[in-house]
């Protein structure tokens, strides 16, 4: 059975393997910083990068080997003195916002903020119509 | 009336992203992510050779004399295997093809091109994916075309099909 | 045959769905008081449609239970040395199943609202069994006509070909039905504010039969997020509990809808305020269920759960999205000018607080779906986008941080009108520990602010849930208000495990030789040693770490990295290790060239209250129900031994009294 069962899975394993590259990961893929404060800025950043071989997910959270390197070139730029924000637009600068789960503001994106206040603005003004008002004949009940 | 036009808004939002919505259905569903380096000089940088057979790839390999392929491959990758005859194509018609070879070994770089052929001048190892997070390229295989001052001019996304090859051509004519 | 008598049974309901929907719509045109002949079979249609729909679900059922390879589905999804348990999850594992298992719900609680729901008048019910009946068929129409679960294949496939790995898991067997249950349960909410709406019987009688369903569907909500999350957090072996991405956020914006909607219920039910509101928020949670299910099925936004995307799919399920919100919001847009708008209300009242947190909760909905479509948006102009965690965080904290504040004191506050004077203790002790909480933290380091703020909150919300007790006797207090007080520290709990979490974790990657040492707070985890093992449809390696908590007796676990063969496929099998304070979490990676093996370790401080906050919200929404129905039996009892006294002194020959009520 068990024989049975290894050599179903050696057959099966020999097709993916051929479209999954073999060689080790880089070296800061898998590996922490030594500084523990570093490490946290990159890891800080790392969550908020968007794997680009996966469905979505961050680059902190990806197996796959490209997202590994992605983290390596995260570590080794931080610990070169990089800051995160000059790492971020790097890569922005090379694969556009679809790279960054943390939208700034530009020409594409200036509604997710203008929405949002927009929003603000129509709860005062729901808010104020709704509970105001009431104040108001509740003072001149009073 | 017009002081409960407020409750038509739900609808209105609605109808705007059901109308969205149906237009996206019908869309193909771009699964590419473009590189957005278009326009833009090739970063520096310089590989070791990926096998003892060709030279290795720098930025200055791109400069001077005609536009050049550069193909982002890789041995373990089944697509790579397809679009090889089309590079023979391309070689074939007067391109130079540059390749780079993402995460790979001598040995398997050898044996794929022993047995799928060798359309490039010179192949650069980058075994972390050094060049192409630089270039902006999310996957094998990806063919730029690069001008002979070393400005990348055009991504191809994928395998190179049968009817890539001419328009990968014109762009090298663009290019010049 | 099995597959015979399901479809049957399907194409049956069906046709009974288009009777109830038909004979329902009958009773709008009776007059007050009267029964239209024909509207008398919406009822009867509505049970024996329940009982033939969850007859074709289990069908399905035991054809994948005895593994049926002449059935399509089974021979897609499901595979004969698969454990039973999850033969049977793998029921609802895919597309046709989910769907199935949805209208068998739907179905159900139609025919529970049609049997036990007397309290309505005849119109009202009427229009709501018609609505219900009308959903209904649209969704047997999009089963039968584009996803029939029980397609024959022409020759039975020899083996199946399986089902994805990471659904091989107990989460699977919770988390989906406990989410369409609530989503469904929602259809029942839409179908009854479309009914109210259409008779413009909006008032108290109306919301306190709507009140059950809404606290139902919202509980299974509650859980099904709860199990969801904590399932990906230990099947993606990343240890991220929550990404803001598309497929969550669908989750939670039915969630977020039924929440407000479930609050305004109230008010309707106890104050007969918040009328239009309740209906719209009626309306606007269905529409986020359907929407949920749409982004999920139709593959137009990219995410890590994706499941059975289909753009055909996506368009009938788009197409039935338009008939019925967009039918529900134009009803809507005509007929909410009609309805009264209720009894008013002071600002400093539970009303005013109750409103302040309900507009809060659907500012955070609007942020929510605002960032889960924009990428849509931008893609019809060919540009890509994301919207993840840095975004919805803060955003939604905006309006998270002020509804928190006013949720601590907002059950304190008297119905209609308050003094604010009269809570001077209550409101400065909130006051104090959120600042006390935050400045004391601030003294041990440096911390983000969202989590600092969410400590402040939890403890102040922690305290605060308690105060409606106050100076009242325990045993008096009725069973929904402790519900309530349950709910609301609930979520004080969940808001300490996700500040938690996100302030204190941390992580530890190494690539460690057998017999070598790490170091992750205060835990030391040698990794011991790493073999394979054999499941039944896997192989895996698997490492055996002990975790010494400050030198003390070590434990084991054993995290594994599993490959399936049917689909091939591999999954990391995490390994956790429990205690009252936090979760070790333990992954076991790939081997490196040098023979040395990749760990990843995270020590995460009380991230098991997050969950725990969730069952504790989930358990005040079944204290609410038990209450409120033991307050609508003792009544329904008492108002039957009126009828009776009634009958007694009418039979006696006296004039009848006037009813008390």
């Amino acid at each position: 059975m068990i024989r049975a069962v290894a050599s179903l899975l050696l057959a099966m394993l020999a097709l993916p393997a051929l479209a999954q590259d073999s060689m080790p990961p880089a070296p800061y893929a898998y590996n922490q910083l030594d500084d523990p404060r570093l490490e946290a800025e990159a890891s800080a950043l790392m969550q908020t990068l968007r794997c680009l071989k996966c469905q979505s997910q961050s680059i902190a959270d990806s197996d796959a080997p490209m997202a590994g390197d992605m983290r390596h070139q995260v570590r080794s730029r931080i610990l070169a003195g990089e800051s995160p924000d000059a790492i971020r637009r790097w890569l922005v600068a090379r694969y556009g916002d679809y790279v960054s789960y943390e939208p700034e503001v530009s020409s594409t994106t200036w509604p997710l903020f203008a929405i949002p206040v927009l929003v603000i603005l129509i709860v005062a003004g729901v808010l104020l119509r709704r509970l105001g008002k009431r104040r108001n004949d509740a003072g001149e009940a009073a | 009336m017009s002081a409960r036009l407020y409750l038509w808004v739900p609808l209105a939002l609605f109808a705007f992203f059901a109308g969205l919505a149906a237009f996206m259905l019908t869309q193909e569903k771009n699964q590419f992510v473009e590189s957005t380096m278009i326009g833009q000089p090739l970063p520096d940088f310089a590989l070791d050779p990926a096998f003892t057979g060709l030279p290795g790839a720098s930025k200055a390999d791109f400069i001077g004399g005609q536009p050049r392929l550069l193909n982002i491959w890789a041995s373990w990758c089944l697509p790579c295997i397809a679009e090889a005859p089309q590079l023979e194509a391309l070689k074939a018609q007067g391109a130079e093809i540059i390749g780079i070879a993402i995460r790979d070994r001598p040995n398997d770089v050898a044996r794929f091109l022993a047995r799928h052929g060798n359309p490039y001048s010179r192949i650069g190892s980058d075994a972390i994916s050094e060049v192409q997070l630089a270039i902006g390229s999310s996957g094998v295989p990806e063919t730029f075309v690069i001008d002979a001052k070393g400005v990348i001019r055009y991504q191809h996304i994928g395998d190179i099909r049968p009817e890539h090859v001419p328009v990968l051509m014109a762009e090298l004519e663009k290019a010049r | 045959m099995i597959a015979e008598i399901g479809l049957a049974a399907l194409w049956l309901a069906a046709a009974l769905a288009v009777l109830q929907m038909v004979s329902g719509a009958f009773a709008l045109r009776a007059n007050e008081g009267e029964v239209n002949p024909l509207a008398i079979y919406a009822r009867p249609a509505a049970v024996v449609q329940a009982f033939l729909a969850v007859l074709a679900f289990a069908m399905l059922l035991w054809a994948f239970a005895i593994t049926d390879l002449s059935l399509k589905l089974v021979a897609t999804n499901s595979h004969s040395m698969k454990p039973l348990l999850y033969k049977l999850t793998g029921t609802w594992g895919n597309h046709e199943g989910s769907m199935l298992l949805w209208v068998g719900v739907l179905a159900l609680s139609g025919g529970l609202l049609a049997a036990f729901e007397k309290r309505l008048p005849e119109r009202t019910m009427g229009a709501t069994l018609s609505v219900q009946g009308f959903v209904a068929l649209g969704f047997y129409a999009f089963l039968l006509l584009s996803s029939n679960p029980f397609e024959r294949l022409p020759v039975p496939a020899g083996e199946g070909s399986g089902l994805n790995p990471l659904l091989q898991d107990i989460g699977l067997a919770i988390h989906p039905p406990t989410l369409y249950a609530g989503y469904v349960g929602l259809s029942v909410a839409f179908s009854l504010a479309m009914g109210a709406l259409l008779t413009r019987e909006v008032n108290p009688a109306f919301a306190r039969v709507m009140r059950p369903w809404v606290l139902g569907a919202w509980v299974l909500l509650t859980l099904g997020i709860t199990a969801g999350s904590y399932w990906a957090y230990y099947e993606l072996g990343w240890g991220g509990w929550w990404f803001w991405d598309p497929v969550e956020n669908a989750s939670l914006m039915p969630w977020l809808a039924a929440t407000a909607l479930m609050h305004s219920v109230s008010v309707l039910a106890a104050r007969d305020a918040l009328r239009t509101w309740t209906i719209m928020l009626g309306v606007l949670a269905f529409s986020m269920s359907m929407l949920g299910t749409f982004l999920v099925r139709s593959g137009v936004l990219t995410s890590v759960h994706a499941f059975a995307v289909d753009p055909e799919r996506g368009a009938f399920i788009l197409g039935l999205l338009g008939l019925y919100i967009g039918g529900a919001f134009a009803i809507f847009a005509l007929r909410a000018g009609a309805v009264a708008e209720g009894k008013r209300f002071a600002v400093a009242s539970r009303e005013g607080a109750l409103v302040f947190n309900n507009v809060m909760l659907s500012a955070i909905l609007a942020i929510v779906l605002l960032g889960t479509l924009y990428p849509l948006l931008t893609e019809a102009f060919d540009v890509r986008v994301s919207v993840g965690p840095p975004y919805f965080n803060p955003a939604s904290a905006i309006f998270a941080v002020p509804m928190l504040l006013v949720m601590a004191v907002g059950p304190l506050l008297r119905w209609k009108s308050d003094t604010p004077r009269r809570l001077q203790f209550e409101l400065a002790l909130i006051a104090a520990l959120v600042i006390g909480v935050i400045g004391l933290v601030s003294v041990f380091g440096e911390f983000p602010l969202l989590p600092l703020l969410g400590l402040g909150l939890a403890a102040a919300l922690a305290v605060a849930a308690f105060l409606p007790l106050r100076g009242r006797k325990l045993s008096r207090v009725p069973v929904a208000t402790w519900g309530m007080v349950i709910a609301h520290f609930g979520v004080a709990v969940s808001l300490f495990g996700m500040a938690c979490e996100g302030a204190f974790s941390q992580e530890r990657l190494a690539a460690v030789a057998p017999g070598g040492t790490e170091q992750i707070g205060d835990f030391t985890v040698t990794l011991e040693s790493v073999t394979p093992v054999a499941g039944p449809n896997w192989t895996a390696i698997e490492a055996r770490l002990a975790i010494s908590d400050k030198g003390g007796e070590p434990v084991i676990l054993n995290p594994q990295a599993r490959s399936f063969w049917s689909p091939p496929q591999s999954t990391s099998e995490s390994a956790l290790l429990t205690r009252w304070d936090g979760q070790l979490y333990a992954v076991i990676g790939n081997q490196a060239a040098d023979g040395r093996w990749q760990i990843r370790v995270w020590w995460k401080p009380f991230v098991t209250f997050i969950w725990y906050g969730g069952l504790l919200i989930g358990l005040g929404g079944v204290l609410a129900i038990a209450g409120r129905v033991r307050v609508d039996v003792k009544r329904r009892q008492a108002s039957a031994k009126g009828d009776q006294r009634r009958a007694d002194l009418e039979a006696l020959g006296q004039a009848s009294p006037v009813p008390a009520e």
